[in-house]
């Protein structure tokens, strides 16, 4: 089967012009961790059934495995790549390292990226909302708990308050 | 990696244009919404257009529009996630708006639309699977290569199931859908859209596009849609139950609809039940009686999640609660 | 703080218990506390590297094809399609890797191409590198491989009765792996003694690792004559074994192995695999870089996950619920290979006695081939099965008596510092403590047997259960007299301290753990230490991320270590300062007299004092675990350092007219030993709860078995994320979670293992849960919905309240196990030898 041609794109990459050139049928994961060399995005199956490779396209969290890249030019495409502000973890990322939320660390980018647009939609969301807002991203460490604390502390501290993690949630009962 | 087969990629500017160019390329041409569904049918080469026609530009599929007596238009392309919080959906149309929050995750309900659920292509477990599994098993006759149903070796039709979680209860809810062909624009009640077979699971034309769903007006009916699944997100309907009841004012059920999704290759009316219901008010005794009738349309397969006489079984408890939700 | 220096010598190991396991946590400064994970920033924001995501120039993208059918012989491979196809640079098949390898040595029974037969849908036939991945895979669409079709295997039962086709030439008779049997004490006594006797039969179905992360190889050949492997794997020094046994001559210091950070491994990614071979001789071949990603569904066939086993348990107990007697019987579906099937099946017999005492036990154990993906260890391995079946087999038991589950458990303890009728040699002991929090939390004696109704009909009921796990297994999986694990310590006159060490990070913590322990011990910030591992070139062995052994194992050899580079500088600014070396103390990235603070340096001029006297500083730690007293055939399964436990109550919310339940709230104790991190070992409990949930809930690998044109099908059911159902946030319950620390005096710091025993109670535990709210038993693994169901439609029509597999003789295959292999307890004055020698039939594969 012969390659198709390629066509030449720029993506908006983390509020980066990214110019490439690919070929037409691949999707938004391929581009970006073959085209573009950013490989924070992961992926688990690629048919949409695990959340890892969650990016946010204008604010949105999509799954970039079902996503063609061609459908992403002209839009502003964020990944985890783009949430430190320079040497500044974002309170998400900063929460999760402190509460041990990412283990191995593969399901941690889309979670980021799902949480971050949870966060900008709802600002004091509750456990269950929580729950809910992450409900298409799978996690085989953590059980989950220590996510949903590491965003609870994150949307404290970003809405000013001077949060810690719970004892119990890092000593046990 | 799992990629996608090459193809050509359209992006019409316009319903007519879509329709020229599905026409134009015939079965070699696909149309997408979302994305969603096609796209791991593609990637596991159950479908492999040359063509792929995305109907993001065609203007005006995007909204929800009110009308004076309640009844909304909703666009095809209108994003699930954004059904499930519209303010007018959940405020008069509660079952519905419901019923698209259940779909799979919210990640996948940013990218899906309300068309794409609408015409979500029915769904096997001896189907849903990579190339190299149906390669090892032999290709069953809803995909290209094959001729066996693997469910029903004797049976000269598929089964796939019905596995949208909006089609039972919009046809419960006698809505409407709006398609465009190349002669022009038609509607059509809902069910009519649906047969039962696996395969040739709609009765619409192939390059017919579903540009809307009506809602009738909110009126003296209630609606419910209540799914059974093994987790709470990610998995379809295995068994997905909507119920329509309109009553008179002293409470009486003047006329009822159920439909069982994922019990078939189409939502299935429950039709026994429906009987049961007409003349009565919906008491706990009348709720269970009606649900004891849907036993027997539950036309469950093995060939979905949890376990095939188990979800027979359980059918008419969940027709009941359907039920108990419209009271 | 301080030392004792006339003990420690530099280049000398300490004598008996140096790991400081009665350290006060006052005294430690790194050793407990939250820190963060010396790679958190790093994963937080996307930049660790997973084997997918390195590439190299000039790369290929390599595909496997596999077996389309069960069991069949390969009559012919034509690959002449292929190999013309536009972009396609090589194509191997078994033919050009004939060399047989395994995980064990009793078991080199795997090619990492078929050789000329195939052993279960998915076994891989050809591989196929190409300038894309969609050419290597259009690629192997074009080659034709012709078979012989033989009968399939598909159940330990059929295995039992089928013996012939064999899947392999070796094992003990026809499909038969591996037969244990042995017996301590006196069983017939015990019964005889026993005032309850039960005989049960459980079914613990199968089910996978799911890792996020599919595994990953990138294959470097270089021009050099140097052969470089980045991959997915937990066991970088067994992956470097087997790719020198499969691709010699190519001198085994030839081949470096980098395992690359795992995207989570549960034991999924501890075998040397097909693949990764593969890729090796691919790039061999080609003179190119080489790249396997596998697919979501080839993950599923790489499987090594847990065995389904069947299972009888007789258990006879006094009526207090001391067990006199328990006669084991375990019948493992080893799938198509014998990966770690060996110690598996020993490990469905090993530490039934070392949660509760057990007088007189005799264990049987039968390993099967079936035309499966191949099962291995999976989070618990082998000794989660068993564990189901007697937890649940106990609260029968405490029903039968009359007695609360647990008291029954509370008064049957295993003593501390005590030896198993099976030798293996308990220390530190906290189950007592554990059970106490769970049931004080949980509410148990109020709320137990309440049947309290919830707002939506649904019945509530607690399940308790226990259970105990290994801190590493005694033994390696391949004989030597050699460390289990070696760190090495580079301290650099900028201050830096380097660690390097040949453990491999799968998300546990493992790269941290270095970091905590070489920082306490030195006095440095763990999140300035540079930690180098699981790199054969560069690191001392160490066997690998199994067996819960790297916090105890690794942490030691780390300990030891960091105690000689500590010993150095001391004397170095003992002589500089004029201060005794014993009144020396390392803290804050300082070291100074303990009785003048202020006279003192920092660290960074501590090692350039060091260096100025001794010259370069580097030194090394290892670690070899304690000989185990078991000396019989088979006793070198089991032993360990030491043992965890944890104890759980489970709150279940059963439909009484679906068998629907959710999981609302667990409460978790375990008995870590000591927490090295706080948070971490938090995550690692929470974690097991999860997965353990998952087992408990709906995972299983399942099979469709059709017939089609005159021949049996038999392939996975369900190999996709979708479909093989894993828990999402929505399942997850609250977890109250109990860190009970008894320091073990074999453990850094008295750490003990986590990772995985925590995730032994949940299934019994929600087992007997359910018992509790509806009165129905489950003794089948998972506990799904349809079998509460089932359950409580037999009671309603008056029948047995019970789903599971028949208690009759047919519940089980008819195997013989010929005679016992008979070992008197250490109370009855044995000394861990067998005092009878059976004859052996087995056969080992070569």
């Amino acid at each position: 089967m012969s390659e198709p041609n390629k066509v030449l794109a720029t993506f908006h990459v983390n509020s980066e012009p990214h110019e490439c050139a690919f070929a037409p049928h691949k999707t938004l994961l391929e581009v970006l961790r073959e085209d573009l060399d950013l490989c924070g995005t992961k992926h688990g199956c690629e048919l949409g059934e695990c959340g890892a490779c969650t990016v946010q396209i204008d604010g949105t969290p999509v799954l970039s495995c079902l996503y063609l890249g061609l459908d992403a030019v002209g839009k502003q495409i964020r990944t985890v790549e783009g949430l430190a502000n320079g040497p500044t973890l974002h309170p998400l990322q900063d929460a999760f390292a402190d509460l041990g939320a990412a283990q191995c660390g593969y399901c941690t980018p889309g979670i980021l990226m799902a949480a971050e647009s949870l966060l900008q939609a709802n600002p004091s969301p509750s456990r269950d909302e929580i729950k809910q807002g992450l409900a298409g991203n799978l996690c085989r460490c953590t059980g989950y708990l220590k996510i949903f604390e590491a965003v609870e502390l994150a949307a404290a501290r970003m809405r000013g308050e001077d949060a810690e993690p719970s004892k119990e949630s890092i000593y046990g009962s | 990696m799992l990629r996608l087969p090459t193809f050509t990629y359209y992006r019409p500017k316009t319903a007519a244009e879509a329709v020229r160019q599905k026409l134009a390329h015939g079965k070699d041409a696909m149309y997408v919404a979302g994305g969603t569904d096609l796209y791991p049918n593609m990637k596991r080469r159950h479908q492999t257009p040359l063509h792929v026609i995305s109907l993001q530009d065609v203007p005006g599929l995007n909204t929800v529009e009110v009308q004076q007596d309640g009844s909304v238009a909703i666009g095809a392309m209108c994003r699930l996630s954004a059904l499930e919080v519209h303010p007018h959906l959940l405020l008069n149309f509660g079952a519905f708006a419901h019923a698209v929050k259940e779909i799979s995750t919210p990640l996948l309900r940013n990218m899906g639309t309300i068309g794409g659920n609408l015409l979500l292509d029915t769904r096997c477990t001896y189907y849903d699977q990579s190339h190299e599994w149906r390669e090892s098993i032999d290709f069953c006759m809803k995909s290209k290569a094959g001729s066996i149903c693997w469910v029903a070796p004797g049976s000269p039709r598929c089964w796939a199931v019905q596995s949208s979680d909006t089609v039972p209860v919009v046809c419960a809810m006698e809505a409407q859908v709006e398609l465009v062909g190349p002669d022009g624009t038609r509607r059509i009640p809902a069910s009519e859209l649906y047969r039962d077979d696996g395969i040739q699971y709609l009765t619409k034309r192939p390059e017919e596009l579903l540009t809307r769903l009506w809602l009738g007006a909110p009126s003296n009916w209630k609606a419910s849609y209540v799914k059974l699944r093994r987790r709470d997100t990610f998995d379809f309907p295995v068994l997905g139950v909507g119920a329509c009841v309109w009553t008179d004012s002293y409470g009486v059920v003047t006329k009822a609809n159920i439909r069982l999704g994922g019990a078939g290759s189409y939502a299935i009316p429950a039709t026994e039940s429906e009987k049961v219901l007409v003349g009565q008010q919906l008491t706990d005794a009348v709720i269970a009686a009606a649900g004891e009738k849907a036993m027997k349309p539950a036309r469950t397969m093995d060939n979905t999640d949890l376990d095939v006489y188990w979800r027979r079984k359980v059918a008419p408890v969940f027709v009941a609660r359907a039920l108990a939700a419209c009271k | 703080m301080g030392l004792d220096e006339s003990k420690s010598i530099p280049g000398v190991a300490r004598p008996d218990a140096p790991w400081r396991h009665d350290a006060k946590k006052s005294e430690l400064n790194v050793i407990g506390k939250a820190i963060r994970k010396i790679d958190a920033r790093s994963k937080v924001s996307g930049l660790t590297k997973f084997a997918d995501d390195l590439t190299l120039p000039r790369m290929l993208h390599m595909k496997l094809l596999r077996s389309t059918v069960a069991h069949a012989l390969i009559k012919s491979i034509d690959v002449h399609k292929a190999r013309a196809m536009s972009g396609v640079k090589g194509v191997l098949t078994g033919q050009d890797m004939p060399i047989p390898f395994g995980i064990l040595p009793v078991s080199q029974d795997e090619h990492a191409l078929c050789l000329d037969k195939v052993r279960f849908v998915g076994d891989p036939i050809v591989a196929v590198a190409a300038l894309t991945e969609e050419q290597a895979w259009d690629a192997c669409r074009l080659i034709e491989v012709e078979y012989e079709l033989l009968q399939t295997i598909g159940s330990v039962h059929e295995a039992a009765a089928t013996s012939d086709p064999r899947l392999h030439d070796y094992g003990v008779r026809g499909n038969i792996h591996r037969l244990e049997n042995l017996e301590f004490g006196d069983l017939q006594d015990g019964f005889a003694r026993a005032e309850h006797v039960r005989e049960d039969t459980f079914f613990f179905e199968g089910n996978t690792h799911l890792p996020m992360e599919q595994h990953a190889t990138l294959a470097h050949f270089d021009k050099d004559g140097k052969l470089t492997i980045w991959s997915s794997t937990q066991t970088p020094h067994y992956l470097h074994r087997a790719l020198a046994r499969v691709l010699h001559p190519l001198p085994a210091h030839h081949i470096r192995v980098i395992a690359c950070p795992n995207g989570g491994g549960f034991g999924g990614k501890s075998d040397p695999f097909n693949h990764e071979i593969a890729a090796a001789k691919m790039s061999m071949l080609t003179g190119r870089p080489i790249k396997i990603a596998l697919t979501r569904e080839e993950v599923f066939f790489c499987h090594r996950g847990r065995h389904p086993v069947l299972m009888r348990s007789k258990m006879g107990v006094t009526k207090t619920g001391r067990i006199t007697a328990l006669d084991f019987q375990a019948y493992l579906d080893g799938g198509a290979y014998g990966s770690y099937g060996t110690a598996s099946t020993f490990y469905t017999g090993a530490l039934q006695t070392v949660t509760y005492p057990v007088e007189n036990y005799h264990f049987r154990g039968a390993r099967f081939f079936t035309c499966k993906a191949p099962c291995g260890p999976k989070r618990g391995h082998g000794t989660v099965q068993p564990r189901f079946a007697i937890e649940v087999q106990l609260d029968k038991i405490a029903c039968d008596l009359g007695l609360d589950p647990a008291e029954l458990r509370l008064q049957n303890l295993a003593p501390r510092d005590s030896l198993t009728a099976n030798f293996l040699k308990i220390g530190s002991m906290g189950l007592g403590e554990c059970i106490q929090k769970v049931i004080d939390g949980s509410g148990w004696k109020q709320r137990r047997g309440q049947r309290e109704i919830t707002a939506d009909g649904r019945i509530r009921g607690l399940g308790l259960a226990c259970s105990s796990y290994l801190s590493g297994a005694g033994l390696p999986i391949y004989w030597n007299g050699l460390p289990h694990s070696g760190v090495q310590l580079k301290l650099d006159r900028s201050g830096l301290v380097t660690v390097f060490c040949g453990s491999t990070d799968i998300g546990q913590g493992s790269d941290s753990v270095l970091t905590w322990i070489v920082g306490e011990v030195l006095g440095v910030d763990p999140l300035g230490i540079r930690v180098v591992t699981s790199d054969t070139d560069l690191t001392p062995v160490d066997l690998g991320s199994y067996s819960s052994r790297v916090t105890v194992m690794t942490g030691n050899a780390a300990m030891q270590a960091a105690e000689r580079a500590r010993e150095i500088i001391a004397r170095g600014v003992a002589e500089h300062l004029l201060v005794p070396s014993s009144r020396l103390v390392f803290a804050d990235a300082r070291v100074f007299d303990s009785e003048d603070p202020q006279k003192g340096m920092s660290f960074m001029d501590a090692v350039i004092a060091a260096e100025a006297r001794f010259g370069t500083i580097g030194t090394v730690g290892s670690y070899t675990p304690p000989k185990s007293p078991a000396k019989f055939r088979g006793g070198g399964v089991g032993p360990s350092p030491s043992y965890s436990y944890s104890a759980a109550v489970v709150e279940v919310e059963v439909d009484p007219l679906t068998g629907i339940y959710r999981v609302p709230k667990v409460w978790m104790a375990h008995d870590i030993g000591r927490a090295l991190n706080a948070a971490v070992a938090m995550g690692q409990i929470e974690g097991s709860v999860y997965m353990g949930l998952g087992e408990a809930m709906m995972e299983e690998m399942a099979y469709r078995d059709r017939s089609h044109k005159g021949h049996r099908v038999f392939v996975h059911k369900i190999p996709s994320l979708l479909e093989y159902k894993s828990p999402s946030t929505m399942e997850m319950p609250d977890v109250v979670t109990y860190v009970v620390e008894d320091p073990d005096k074999n453990g850094p710091f008295g750490a003990k293992e986590v990772g995985q025993g925590p995730l032994l109670p949940m299934m019994p535990a929600i087992a007997n849960a359910v018992f509790d709210a509806v009165g129905v038993r489950v003794d089948e693994n998972p506990i799904s919905f349809e079998k509460v169901f089932a359950a409580l439609q037999s009671k309603k029509e008056g029948k047995d309240a019970r789903f599971g597999p028949s208690a009759g003789a047919d519940g089980v295959p008819q195997v013989d196990f010929g005679d016992s292999l008979k070992i008197k307890t250490p109370w009855q004055g044995g000394d861990g030898t067998a005092w009878n020698e059976p004859k052996r039939e087995k056969k080992a594969a070569k």
